[in-house]
């Protein structure tokens, strides 16, 4: 794999370093340092015409962290990614972003704060009107940013995630796993200083699975962006758990039998409450009925 | 039972003027802040100008025939077939040609507008372009409104100039009239308040095509379905508001140049 860190403009200022580290081939990457949190829900709730999505849900990502948000279809996981970037308001509860208050922020004052944040959709949510150059670019052509730089940009963005050639088609001509990494393109292009992946290897086949979740870590060890995953696929969740991005070889390795890496951490939802925050070995040897079954 | 029934449908529906008001209202003053998507405006402009052109021309020059046809009989009984020009201009700047242009333009465009924004909501491109920092309001919205109201202004001239044509052509070649005579009554019998009319109508029209396309666009929900839904209503809703507002301007302008 072509690893092209350097596509990424320091536009806007990226976020305070975080700690995390995969520089030593074999070694389990160090910890996230103790900071303010990007994002902390405090007994956070939201109902839609019947009983409550999300149940007095409260947790935090800390810069650096990965959190692999876990459930069952339906249990609430999309909506709270949403309500993380103020998409929707909660009805009760506090939500901070990058240490300001979104719970009752206006669309208006959100707008700022959400070119901040990149966002991979379950189903992609290309502009299929426009051309892959445009979907990855659409920020950059908003701000009014030169033609050849939003062209060299777009280029570097498409190689990471190893679709250059896509550059000039429309997405309705893309399958669905070129779709995913477009979109993908399209949330990293800005170096965002959090990154929200809604199931992002749904309804694919396990090898592109394999190579969306190999892009993801690819961010998480080569960038240190913080990010919320949500997916209800184990097998995901552990990759990402137990493997590490090698900039050397180009591609994941397995760290050593028995390290995980200690950044990416768990949250697992049921109907709407949250019953489980922690590590991968927390997961492994939690006594909750409903985990376990989830896990077996 | 019957009584929750209509308290539901009663809540429901003045929830639903509200949300539209909220929603007419920031799309119009979208325009006096910035940023302001002028391509995008000129792209629905030529969408729904040019786009929509050769269905209000049609239409306008059928409908100036008809009435040609239908009033010469009527005006024959009295003597008064010199009077076509003077009918047809009337009703065609006054009436028809407004609400004419505004119901054709309703069926191309508010149908066009739900079902593009309602496409949008569903497959989630609606929050992908909020998650990426535009508001969808000032980018998809507010330059189809602007788009709608300046270009139903200059196509309903154009209906009313074609229409006048058509009940020309009927007179002269199907009625054997004398053309001079149509077009010098038609002009001569047109004053400043009928024309005022006539313009006037056309921006409340625009306004309920695209206001009304876009709300229901971006409100619907449902899948596919959803899309068929929010487009049906879009159309049936902007066909009897622009017949309803046309009263209701009527009747004001009436009592003003009365």
């Amino acid at each position: 794999m072509n690893d092209t860190p350097a596509f990424v403009q320091p536009d806007p200022p990226l976020p305070s370093p975080a700690v995390a580290s995969s520089a030593l081939p074999g070694q389990a990457p160090a910890p996230a340092a103790e900071s303010s949190p990007i994002v902390a829900f405090r007994n956070v709730s939201i109902a839609f015409d019947g009983p409550p999505v999300l149940d007095d849900v409260s947790f935090s990502v800390a810069p650096g962290e990965t959190r692999i948000l876990l459930g069952p279809a339906g249990v609430g996981k999309s909506v709270l990614l949403k309500l993380t970037n103020g998409l929707l308001q909660p009805d009760r509860g506090s939500i901070r972003l990058f240490g300001e208050e979104i719970a009752k922020m206006s669309e208006e004052s959100l707008f700022p704060l959400r070119t901040r944040v990149g966002m991979v959709f379950q189903e992609s949510a290309l502009f299929d009107s426009l051309t892959v150059r445009d979907n990855v670019a659409y920020q950059l052509i908003g701000e009014n940013v030169p033609d050849d730089e939003i062209d060299r940009r777009v280029h570097q963005a498409l190689s990471f995630v190893q679709l250059d050639e896509t550059f000039a088609l429309y997405p309705g001509s893309l399958s669905g796993g070129m779709k995913r990494r477009v979109a993908i393109a399209r949330a990293f292009i800005r170096q965002p200083e959090l990154l929200l992946y809604d199931s992002p290897t749904g309804g694919l086949d396990p090898v592109t699975s394999t190579t969306i979740i190999e892009l993801v870590m690819k961010e998480r060890d080569v960038f240190h962006t913080p990010s919320l995953l949500v997916t209800h696929r184990l097998q995901d969740a552990f990759t990402l758990c137990t493997n590490r991005f090698d900039s050397n070889q180009g591609c994941m390795v397995r760290l050593p039998k028995g390290q995980t890496d200690p950044n990416t951490t768990f949250l697992m939802l049921e109907e709407g409450r949250l019953i489980f925050d922690g590590s991968l070995h927390d997961l492994l040897h939690t006594q909750n009925e409903f985990v376990r079954e989830f896990i077996e | 039972m019957a009584t929750n029934t209509i308290d539901r449908t009663a809540k429901q529906l003045v929830l639903t003027v509200q949300d539209y008001s909220l929603f007419a209202h920031r799309a119009v003053i979208n325009l006096f802040r910035p940023p302001r998507y002028w391509p995008e405006f000129l792209v629905q402009s030529d969408i729904i100008g040019f786009g929509s052109a050769s269905i209000v021309l049609l239409s306008g020059f059928f409908t100036g025939g008809v009435l040609a046809l239908q009033s010469a009989a009527t005006l024959a009984a009295f003597g008064a077939t010199g009077l076509t020009g003077r009918f047809v201009s009337l009703t065609m700047i006054r009436e028809l040609g407004p609400v004419l242009t505004g119901i054709m333009v309703s069926g191309r465009n508010a149908s066009s507008m739900a079902s593009e924004l309602g496409s949008m909501v569903v497959t989630e491109q609606i929050d992908a372009m909020r998650a990426l920092g535009v508001d969808p309001m000032r980018k998809l919205v507010t330059p189809r409104l602007f788009a709608t109201i300046t270009m139903l202004f200059f196509l309903t001239i154009v209906a009313d100039a074609f229409g006048i044509l058509g009940g020309g052509a009927v007179t002269v070649l199907m009625n054997h009239q004398d053309g001079t005579q149509y077009f010098s009554t038609a002009w001569e019998s047109l004053h400043v308040p009928d024309i005022v009319q006539g313009l006037v109508k056309p921006l409340f029209s625009g306004f309920i095509i695209a206001s009304i396309g876009c709300f229901y666009g971006m409100r619907t929900s449902g899948g596919t379905e959803g899309v068929g839904r929010s487009t049906i209503q879009a159309v049936v809703t902007a066909s009897v508001l622009i017949i309803f507002v046309d009263f209701l301007v009527s009747r004001v302008l009436l009592a003003l140049f009365a």
